[in-house]
């Protein structure tokens, strides 16, 4: 089970972003736990300024951006 | 080059409508049609091509660029990279929160904040075609002005009494991490941005971020330029000449404070905001409360505040939020003042 964090302050592209995590790991048949953090101190304590974010596991691996799926599909390997 | 669009109009209004070249809704449709091709063609052209060449330009490395600039420089850096760095509007509390925690002054972190929605190269070159580049000088200093005086009024008053405390605490931290050394560490040693590798950005890498970026500014201004220019058009065809100059002239000292009032429930982008500047200045509008009611339409309003609450005691909030109103009034006034000699 992967634990899979979005950070973001909860606007539209941090909505998508979780919604597409969810819907490439059900196509890849990888078992995910998906939450969005929108807590400022949280975010700043993983040194992200530009949102959305995404967290795998405690390591941030993107940010800035709504991921690609291409982007997305590596992570979950 | 622009002449196009006025053969376009001209086509659309008295050819496929049919409508009268004299009359005063003729003229008003192809105004409006005119106004609004080019605007959208303007618009997708410079976004996309502007996105193109600022596509590496993170606001992770500012951070680091104003981590331990000293103060007077430092203000006019933070409000310059402010008009020039891209981010989104919803990321301003991190954003705010990582130039804190590397130990940047909230004056200077402010100045950023505050010039970075009043300023960016996609208005700028709008302002330009449109309006001229007189203006656009003006505006561009003004707007950087705005985020260099607020700034040092908000160091000078020691803003940083009134951050919420985490944020307070990460500004501690941050200053103390910068006495000994200069790189910020992470407080309880997560993977941090520093360890997403930075690499040269290959071309399809920067047409794709500057094909989105495209498409989502866009989809977010658009309206706002019909509204705009359905506002200059209605002006142009039907409120007679010099009706705004008569009765909202510069004449009337309250009508800039007034037009800063009246721009705080409004809210807009920048960039949408500059076709309405267009048709309220060809109309008569004085520049300077022109000038108060835009950048009060764009950098001051509510939604943006309620979220800087994260970050702020309501007693900064109501601080900054009058610092603004004031700043806008003093801006229209002077430049009501000064405009008949430039």
């Amino acid at each position: 089970m992967m634990n899979i964090k979005v950070l973001g302050s909860g606007c539209t592209k941090c909505v998508k972003t979780a919604e597409i995590i969810e819907r490439v790991a059900a196509e890849n048949d990888v078992a995910v736990t998906v939450t969005k953090e929108t807590s400022p101190e949280v975010i700043m304590s993983y040194g992200v300024m530009s949102t959305p974010a995404v967290v795998v596991d405690e390591a941030l691996c993107h940010s800035g951006s709504i991921p690609t799926q291409a982007q997305i599909a590596s992570w979950l390997k | 080059m622009f002449i196009i669009f006025t053969k376009l109009a001209d086509w659309l209004a008295y050819g496929v409508l049919n409508l009268n070249p004299e009359s005063k809704l003729g003229t008003a449709t192809q105004f409006f049609i005119e106004d609004v091709s080019k605007i959208f063609v303007l618009l997708i052209v410079m976004i996309y091509s502007i996105a193109l060449l600022r596509a590496s330009l993170k606001v992770e490395k500012v951070r680091d660029f104003l981590a331990g600039k000293n103060k007077g420089a430092g203000y006019l850096l933070g409000s310059s990279f402010g008009a020039i760095t891209p981010f989104c509007s919803c990321s301003s509390i991190p954003v705010f929160l990582g130039f804190t925690s590397a130990g940047i002054p909230v004056g200077i972190t402010m100045a950023f904040l505050l010039t970075s929605p009043l300023v960016n190269e996609v208005a700028v070159l709008l302002l330009v075609s449109l309006l001229g580049w007189k203006f656009t000088v003006l505006y561009v200093l003004v707007g950087i002005l705005v985020g260099v005086v607020g700034g040092m009024f908000l160091d000078a008053i020691r803003a940083e009494r009134w951050l919420q405390s985490f944020a307070a605490k990460a500004l501690e931290r941050g200053k103390n991490a910068q006495l000994g050394q200069p790189k910020v560490e992470s407080s309880n040693g997560h993977h941090t941005s520093d360890s997403i590798p930075s690499s040269s950005m290959l071309f399809s890498e920067r047409h794709a971020f500057s094909w989105t970026e495209t498409r989502e500014i866009f989809a977010r201004v658009w309206i706002w330029v019909i509204v705009g220019v359905g506002l200059g058009a209605a002006l142009h065809g039907f409120v007679p000449d010099g009706w705004i100059e008569d009765h909202l002239g510069d004449g009337q000292w309250w009508s800039v404070p007034a037009a800063t009032l009246l721009g705080i429930p409004l809210y807009s982008n920048a960039t949408g905001v500059i076709p309405v500047m267009e048709s309220l200045i060809t109309n008569g509008l004085p520049v300077g409360t022109t000038l108060a009611f835009c950048m009060s339409t764009v950098a001051a309003s509510f939604p943006e505040f309620i979220l800087l609450k994260q970050v702020m005691q309501w007693k900064l909030l109501a601080i900054l939020f009058l610092m603004l109103l004031l700043a806008f009034t003093v801006v229209g006034w002077v430049f009501n003042f000064i405009s008949p000699v430039l």
